[in-house]
């Protein structure tokens, strides 16, 4: 089987938005996103996504992670038919999504960004029209939706009107109405933006269930700690690029510096921070009033050279914190900005 | 198949908001109807007569108005704020059959405001000289053509239109389309006028309203039928090849 979505070389180039022609969902211009050359003066074309490939595996968990505007929700919109690429290649599960859109449709779910259930319906109707969409028998879709809101732990709010829904029902129903046609391949896009952490912890279990039934998911997100705990493979994109692409722990293996010990002296730390300069194994020792960061490949041989180096010193350690290598610290080490 | 479906939920959620979408639609043109049919009649400012060219003309406004409302309005909240309408993009079908839905849609909206406007005209009006029931096929035929044309109108608008532009668009387009849309008035009586006669040929109301007199007024002054069909299909025509394309515009950018 092939891979579930691989893009060649894809580009996508808004033209220069003219007036307010482009809603809040859509691309922003990323700080330092490179001005297209041929462009007039006076108007940016804004280049959403530059030159991606990516390759997707059934039953894979994907990530794409990156700041606001590195051209995550334009991947998505072209992979789920909504954006049209500049130039390039995208294909789901083997079907090409220019030439025909519709077998693609047919094999996806997509869970926006917000959530935009017809608020003209309740929600289990909300599920029964996308399924009459697809052309799923009422006789089938009805059960199935029912089944859907029960396992969302929103069984009982069916024939509630969707504004009646708080934002994390809101949230589940969008993913019980992507999954009512049964797709292969689910999208989501931010989907944990705006709630509640203890629904966001919900959210995850869901994902994590529905990912173990053997859907492939593809999720971007710009929250480090949710691509960690469940994205199989991470892409790190910004400016439209691929800068990484690997498994979380693999990711945070690249991260410079290795673990970052913080140490509490109990007095100034500058003649510790020279004394530890003989300490083998260590990469950046940097004194800041008693403060005493330290960043070490292997912490735990390290760190008898460094207390001995601190006592030496005439200084006693008062506390010690290891912070395991980041995708944090790799992504800006990548991209020189901060995520969040 | 999936056209059904999209059918069907048009048909749950107008049905449900029927009596304000009428009010909304049809309000203007009966209490025109009331003013121009009743009261100024009855205070000898109007010709009695004056009803049988007005009728076809408040059908005609309340059918091309009701069409355009039901396509554009939620169209542009649709495609403006509510992104209600992604649900029905991200169904296996290409993006014109929901549009061509939604202009279908609007065509049924029209009609159904044209049914309820009629016989509350009727009865505030009293009996209305002129008013002839023989040409049921030509008063379907332009009641329809007519609705369509505006609901492909609505379609154009819809998708053409930012949110903040809804004001903008009933005060420049929809208003001078009413008044020089030869609703209140029968397009040859423009004759001492034939600058405004002419420039009013624009107006795609223009021929709804002829159309409706023709068909519904037949022995008083109204522009040939055949006129009038050819130009309602020649700018629905337009309408459609314009606003199926905004709309794919809007759908996949």
């Amino acid at each position: 089987m092939g891979p579930a979505i691989e893009t060649r070389a894809l580009e996508k180039i808004y033209p220069a938005p003219s007036g307010r022609r482009r809603g809040p969902s859509g691309p922003q211009l990323a700080p330092g996103a490179p001005p297209t050359q041929s462009a007039p003066p006076g108007t940016r074309e804004i280049v959403a996504l530059n030159g991606l490939d990516l390759a997707v595996q059934p039953g894979e968990f994907f990530g794409l992670l990156g700041p606001n505007g590195a051209g995550k929700t334009t991947t998505i919109g072209v992979l789920t038919t909504r954006v049209r690429p500049t130039s390039g290649s995208a294909a789901v599960a083997g079907i090409d999504v220019v030439a025909n859109p519709v077998a693609v449709k047919q094999r996806i779910g997509v869970v926006p960004q917000r959530p935009n259930p017809d608020r003209q319906l309740t929600a289990v109707q909300n599920l029964l029209f996308h399924a009459a969409y697809f052309g799923i028998p009422r006789a089938v879709s009805e059960p199935r939706a029912q089944a859907l809101l029960d396992q969302f732990d929103i069984g009982d709010r069916g024939d509630a009107r969707v504004d009646q829904l708080s934002g994390g029902q809101q949230q589940r129903l969008m993913i019980a109405r992507a999954l009512i046609h049964e797709p292969e391949i689910l999208f989501l896009d931010e989907p944990t933006v705006g709630l509640d952490p203890q629904a966001r912890l919900a959210l995850w279990e869901i994902l994590r269930a529905l990912h173990q039934q053997g859907r492939t998911i593809i999720m971007t997100t710009h929250y480090m700690e949710e691509a960690d705990r469940l994205c199989q493979r991470l892409a790190i994109i910004d400016h439209g690029r691929l800068l990484a692409l690997d498994t979380p722990a693999g990711l945070k293996a690249r991260a410079p510096g290795g673990t970052l010990l913080q140490i509490t002296l109990d007095g100034d730390a500058s003649g510790a921070a020279a004394a530890l300069q003989t300490v083998a194994g260590l990469s950046r020792a940097a004194p800041q009033g008693a403060e005493l960061a330290v960043y070490a490949d292997r912490p735990g041989e390290a760190l008898p050279g460094i207390l001995r180096a601190i006592e030496q010193a005439g200084r006693a350690p008062l506390d010690i914190r290891l912070t395991p290598p980041s995708l944090e610290t790799l992504f800006v080490a990548l991209t020189g900005r901060k995520l969040e | 198949m999936v056209f059904r479906a999209l059918v069907r939920r048009d048909i749950h959620v107008v049905s449900r908001e029927l009596p304000m979408f009428l009010l909304r639609t049809t309000l203007q043109p009966i209490m025109f109807t009331f003013v121009f049919g009743y009261l100024l009649p009855r205070m000898g400012f109007v010709q009695p007569g004056y009803t049988g060219a007005l009728l076809p003309g408040i059908l005609g406004v309340s059918l091309a108005f009701a069409s355009v409302q039901a396509v554009a309005l939620p169209m542009v909240a649709d495609f403006g704020w509510t992104l209600e309408i992604e649900d029905r993009l991200l169904a296996p079908v290409p993006t014109w059959v929901i549009a061509a839905e939604k202009v279908i849609a609007g065509t049924a909206q029209g009609v159904i405001a044209a049914l309820f406007v009629l016989p509350v005209a009727r009865l505030i009006m009293g009996p209305i000289p002129g008013l002839d029931f023989a040409h049921l096929g030509v008063v379907a035929g332009m009641t329809l053509l007519g609705a369509f044309t505006f609901s492909a109108f609505g379609l154009v608008l819809g998708t053409a239109i930012r949110g903040e532009q809804i004001g903008l668009m009933f005060g420049l387009i929809v208003a001078p389309m009413i008044f020089f849309g030869c609703a209140y008035y029968p397009w040859k009586a423009l004759a001492g006028t034939p600058v405004v006669q002419v420039l009013v040929l624009v107006n795609p109301l223009v021929y709804v309203s002829e159309g409706m007199r023709s068909a519904l007024t037949p022995s008083l002054p109204h522009m040939n039928p055949l006129v009038v069909a050819g130009a309602l299909v020649l700018l629905s025509t337009i309408f459609m090849a314009v606003g199926l394309r905004t709309f794919d515009r809007r759908a996949v950018s």
